[in-house]
This record gives structure tokens, sequence and C-alpha cells, in this order.
């Protein structure tokens, strides 16, 4: 059983639900990376989305394109990424680790590298933000050979025939993007995604996490009681954004704990 | 029969739809409707009304026959898009896009611009069509091209400045990218060239296909047959598909694409993805030859010309070079200048610089050729938008 599974099985025994942090590789700094990984799993994380940086993070707001340039400047790139995620897997074989990011980086390094890389390295989940269902299936075909979970994005704009075309793509779990906007976007609707939600699962059997404008506390519990799981990114960038290296892995750890604690509650 | 993109978008490996999933729908949506109104004889017509009443269309060809004589070899002939209504060919698109945003009952367009002429022409329909318009231009696209900005906000246009990466066009259209999965029900994404995700490249195609569709019956009135060769700059590479697709099964034109040389092509600092042999790459919702680095991550370009610092190129183009259908080239800085005086100064006409690299390129080969050979240039744009830019690099303060 994948990673991406048994740890939803578990919840879903627990009846609770995952709580999902993003953040960018290599920001602040390659060598915090690690560190972070580690304190989120301590401060309560089920899953890890982590970042691959790309020069056109054209579905990010500004906080996670600035990530984006720390980390870039910092000289991280994708093989960089899969090397940290095989330290990380030196001291932790159990919580799953999803990339995410854009398609072209890892056009560069071929699917079939990538793919194998992933699986040596102990990536569960990839998610490529710009290749949609219609243009994924030569990469889809790499990962699942390599057993790598292909995560799919759902939107507010997405009509009934597509939801079940990814349906049958997808595996691990499916995003589902909660606003019509870019990262970190402020016009969370909470109603709109509660009469959402049922018609994803008429078709979506998996797991359903929703992120995009989820900002504090209040508004992950909220989320929460609707869905498999929460995703934070912008939030917890901002976090790494505002704090020094000296700070940043306990402020991240704080923020990681209060939206764990609120969560729970939902 | 060549018969290209697929129904899916895709010009044998290039091309499709690669955006996020909140803007599929609205892809999808546009490419529905266009299909729709595309062969529709009311929407045909009002387009060629706007093209002949409001742009001045047909656009004339135009013998450059001093400079052609100074040169000494093949005859330069001009098809001058320069006098269409602001200046360029970018308005055929922009008016064909705003035809179909009135029918799809978008109230507010967007776009990114370069050089600010896509700006421009979308800011002018918008006018015309009563639109409210917003216009993504790098920072330091605004400082090179500063009349076009004034230009668009006399036209009632927001200009917003993107700041980001570059701050040139590859960062505009990230910037009016996420405007449009912000305000997809609202918006329609007036799109600047023959790239991005399908359908534009097929529809900015063939709204720009009038140049071509012209040509080709002005060229047998003027000289009695077809040219020799077709040549067109090549940023995206809308002016140029627009020469070039209607020439495609006149087997015995040569179709030559001029993109930006920089400071050379060996230098790395210049603007051309297909002369470098680019690798292919995914970005801005099409897969096509793509600057970038061993990692995937897009590199910086360099160009004099704002409208062709682009690390990417149209799929059509990709496709073109790929099955040996046309033939792609690079000017370097120096020698678009030198065409841009030139032409200035033997023609009395003030070229675009993006037009200036296709200028130079007929320049170097109609001296090898001989005086009946005929070479057809598309003068997609006038200069005045770039005088600050000439005045800079001659020391001169205006």
């Amino acid at each position: 059983m994948s990673r991406i599974q048994a740890t939803f099985d578990a919840l879903k025994q627990q009846n609770r639900r995952a709580l999902i942090p993003f953040f960018t590789a290599g920001d602040p700094h390659p060598s915090l990376t690690v560190p972070l990984m580690h304190a989120m799993v301590v401060a309560g994380a089920d899953v890890i989305e982590l970042g691959v940086p790309f020069s056109d993070p054209m579905a990010d707001g500004p906080t996670i394109q600035r990530a984006s340039e720390r980390a870039l400047k910092q000289g991280m790139s994708l093989r960089g990424v899969l090397n940290l995620v095989s330290e990380f897997r030196q001291q932790d074989n159990r919580t799953p680790v999803v990339l995410m990011g854009y398609g072209n980086p890892i056009e560069a390094m071929g699917w079939d590298a990538f793919a194998q890389r992933c699986a040596e390295v102990g990536v569960d989940g990839v998610l490529t933000v710009d290749f949609p269902p219609e243009e994924s299936h030569d990469a889809f075909e790499h990962l699942q050979r390599h057993g790598i979970d292909p995560i799919f994005l759902l939107a507010p704009t997405t009509e009934d025939a597509r939801v079940e075309q990814v349906a049958k793509l997808a595996r691990g779990y499916v995003y589902y993007v909660s606003l019509k906007g870019v990262t970190g976007a402020g016009n969370l609707d909470l109603s709109a995604i509660e009469q959402k939600l049922p018609q994803l699962r008429k078709h979506i059997k998996l797991p359903i996490g929703v992120g995009f404008g989820i900002r504090d506390a209040v508004t992950a519990q909220a989320v929460a009681k609707l869905c498999d799981g929460v995703v934070v990114g912008s939030r917890i960038v901002q976090e790494i954004e505002n704090s020094n290296d000296a700070t940043v892995i306990a402020n991240v750890s704080a923020l990681v704990n209060e939206l764990r604690l609120a969560i729970n509650q939902a | 029969m060549y018969n290209y993109p697929d129904s899916t978008g895709h010009f044998g490996q290039f091309g499709g739809i690669y955006m996020a999933e909140t803007l599929i729908p609205a892809v999808e949506e546009l490419r529905v409707q266009y299909l729709r109104y595309q062969n529709d004889p009311e929407f045909k017509a009002e387009f060629a009304y706007e093209l002949k009443h409001y742009v001045g269309r047909p656009s004339p060809i135009y013998h450059a026959k001093n400079w052609s004589d100074r040169l000494g070899g093949a005859q330069i002939y001009l098809k001058r898009e320069d006098l269409n209504h602001t200046g360029a060919h970018k308005i055929n698109n922009a008016i064909g896009q705003a035809l179909l945003a009135k029918r799809m009952g978008k109230k507010r367009v967007i776009a990114e611009t370069g050089a600010g002429m896509h700006g421009v022409a979308t800011a002018t329909v918008a006018a015309r069509f009563g639109m409210e318009c917003i216009v993504y231009m790098g920072a330091e696209d605004i400082q090179r091209q500063s009349p076009n900005v004034f230009r668009m906000k006399l036209l009632g246009a927001t200009v917003v400045p993107v700041e980001s990466g570059s701050k040139t066009l590859k960062d505009a259209c990230n910037e009016a990218i996420r405007d449009w999965v912000t305000n997809v029900e609202s918006t329609f994404y007036i799109f600047g060239t023959a790239a991005g995700p399908h359908p534009y490249p097929m529809m900015v195609r063939d709204f720009q296909c009038v140049i071509g569709n012209e040509a080709k019956i002005q060229m047998p009135e003027m000289i009695g047959r077809q040219p020799d060769a077709v040549i067109a700059c090549v940023g995206g590479g809308s002016n140029a598909i627009g020469l070039f697709h209607p020439y495609i099964e006149e087997k015995d034109v040569q179709i030559i694409g001029v993109e930006a040389g920089g400071y050379g092509i060996a230098s790395g600092q210049h603007a051309a993805p297909l002369t470098s042999n680019s690798k292919v790459g995914v970005l801005h919702g099409n897969r096509v030859n793509l600057m970038q680095d061993e990692n995937g991550q897009i590199t910086e370009t360099h160009s004099i010309s704002a409208g062709l610092d682009y690390p990417g190129v149209g799929p059509e183009h990709c496709w073109l070079k790929e099955i040996g259908r046309a033939q792609y080239v690079a000017i370097n800085d120096d020698e678009a200048m030198q065409a841009f005086h030139d032409l200035c100064r033997f023609e009395g006409i003030i070229p675009a610089l993006e037009s200036s690299h296709a200028l130079a390129h007929a320049a170097k080969i109609a001296p090898g050729m001989s005086k009946d050979k005929v070479l057809l240039v598309n003068l997609s744009g006038r200069g005045d938008k770039d005088i600050n830019t000439v005045a800079r690099l001659s020391g001169i303060a205006l």
C-alpha cells in the first residue's frame, strides 16, 4: 500500500482530516528544507507538499512567486529537490511527500528519469499544475510504472464530465482548488466549496484535499469540516518569509501546530 | 494538403493546452465559440467591414526600389502593415478577438504586451467596442516603449507594470494569465501572438492570414507572379504566420522567419529559440522550442526589440521548421539597426525595430541574388514607438 493511501486510511479510521502543508523547496535555503519538513511532521503534518521552484509560476500569487525566486537564487533545481527528499527519507519513511510544480523542469529532466528517481528517493505523488489530463498520457504512464501517484487539480470551473475523466486517472488524492484565482488569494467562499464537493464525490472515490486561500486556523477548521484534507501553502510560505534562519523552524512549527489543533476540532 | 493543427490543437509534437485546471473550461469554451463563428457569414462580414473601414485594409505592397538598387541584387517589396490603423499588424487579430468577445458577452478584456503594439491595438478595440481594458506590460518594456504606454492610457486602458522575473513580455504573459484565472467568467483574454493554449495559435493565425491572402492577390498584380521568398520577423510569430500560412502550399515560394539574434547566437544573449535549436519545452500553455537552462528554468532573453524579446515561439513555426517548409535565421541588434536607418534614409519609411530584423535579412541575402528575384518582406509595424530607443543608442537626448 502506498504511503498516501496508508495515511488517509489511518486518518479515516480515527475520523480525522489530513493537514497538508506546502512550502517551496530551497526557501529560504536548501539546508533548512529537510529540518522544516521534519518539524512540520512533529507539529502535526500528515502529508508534505514540496514546491519545485520554477522561473515562471503562472498559477501562483506574489508570496509563492517570491519563494520560487529565493529558492532559484540559492541554486535549487528539480534534481536538488529530489536529493532533499532522499535526505528526508533517512529519518522519515512514513510521511507521504508530494512534489508540486510546473511541467517544464520535469520535461527537461525527462519523465522516465524523473519518475525513476522519484521512486528511488521516496516521492509518493507528483502534481504538475500546467499539465491537464489531456496532455498527460505519456507523463503519467511513466509515473505509474514507477508507482508514483499522479495528483490532479479540480477547480470551481470544472464541469461534471471532466470530473469523471479525472476520477479515472487520479491516484492518491485529488486536490480541489477552492477558488478562481492564484495561490494565496483572499476570496475564499466556503458555501461555494460546500456546494461543489458533493458533485465531486459522485465520481471521486479518493480522498479530496482542498487548498488555495486558506490563511488561518479559522478558515482551516471551516474547510476541514467539508473535506478529507486541508492544504495550506501561501500562509506557511509567508511565515518562512517573515522569519530569519534562527526563528524559522520554531515559527513554522507553531503555525502548523495551530492549524493542526484547529483541524482536529473540525 | 497541409491541415494543422489537429482537433486537439497539436502541430505534430507542438502546441496543445498546457494550462491550469481552472482555465481549461475557459479555453474549451473559446475553442467551441471560435469554431462556431469562424465560418459564420455575419461574423466574417463584420470582421471584413472593420478591417476595411476601421483598419484601412488592404494594406499596400510597396517596391523599395531605391534600397534594392543600392543593394544591387534581388528586388525588395514591402507589405505595408505599418500603414494599418494603430501602426502594426496587431490590430487585425485584436479586432477578430474583440468581435468574438462581444458575441461571448464578455465586457472586460485583458492583454499582455511587449513593444506595446498589441496593447495599443487591444486598447483601441476596447474603446471601439465599449469594453473595459487592462494591459499587462513588463516594467522594463514600459521604460523603453513609453510613447505606447501613453497611447494606451489615452485610449482608456489601465496599464499594469509587471515587476516580476525579467520584467518583459514573458512576465507580462504570466501576469495576464493570473488575472484571467481570477476573473475567468467576466474576462476575455485577447492574446497577442500565435502561441499559447489551443485555440489561440490557430485563431490568431486565421485572423492574421489577411496579410498573406492579400499579398497573394497583390503580387501577381504588381509583378505577374508570386515572390521568390516571403520574409518576416518572428517573436511569438503572429505577423510571420499571417504572411506565411497562405504560402505554405506555394512550393516555389521560400519561407524565411527572422528571429532576434541580440548580441549574437554565440553570446547566449538573444531571443532566437529556433535558430539556436533550443530544447522543446512547455510554457504559457503550449509545447514549443523554448530557451531554458539544463534544469528547465526559462532563461532571460535579450533583444533590442521589445516585441521579439520572448524565450518561446508559436507552435506552428516550430512545426514548419521541423517539416522543413520554413527556414529560420537570426539577425543581431546591430544588423537590425542598420536596416532601420537604411529604410529611413533611402525609402522615407521609419520601420519598427521588430520589422527591421526581417528587413536586415532581406538586405543580407538580396546582393547575392539576381535582379529579377523578388523578396516580399512583411513590414509589420512602424517605428515611431522606437525613436526613444534609437536616440538612446545613438547617444542623443530627446
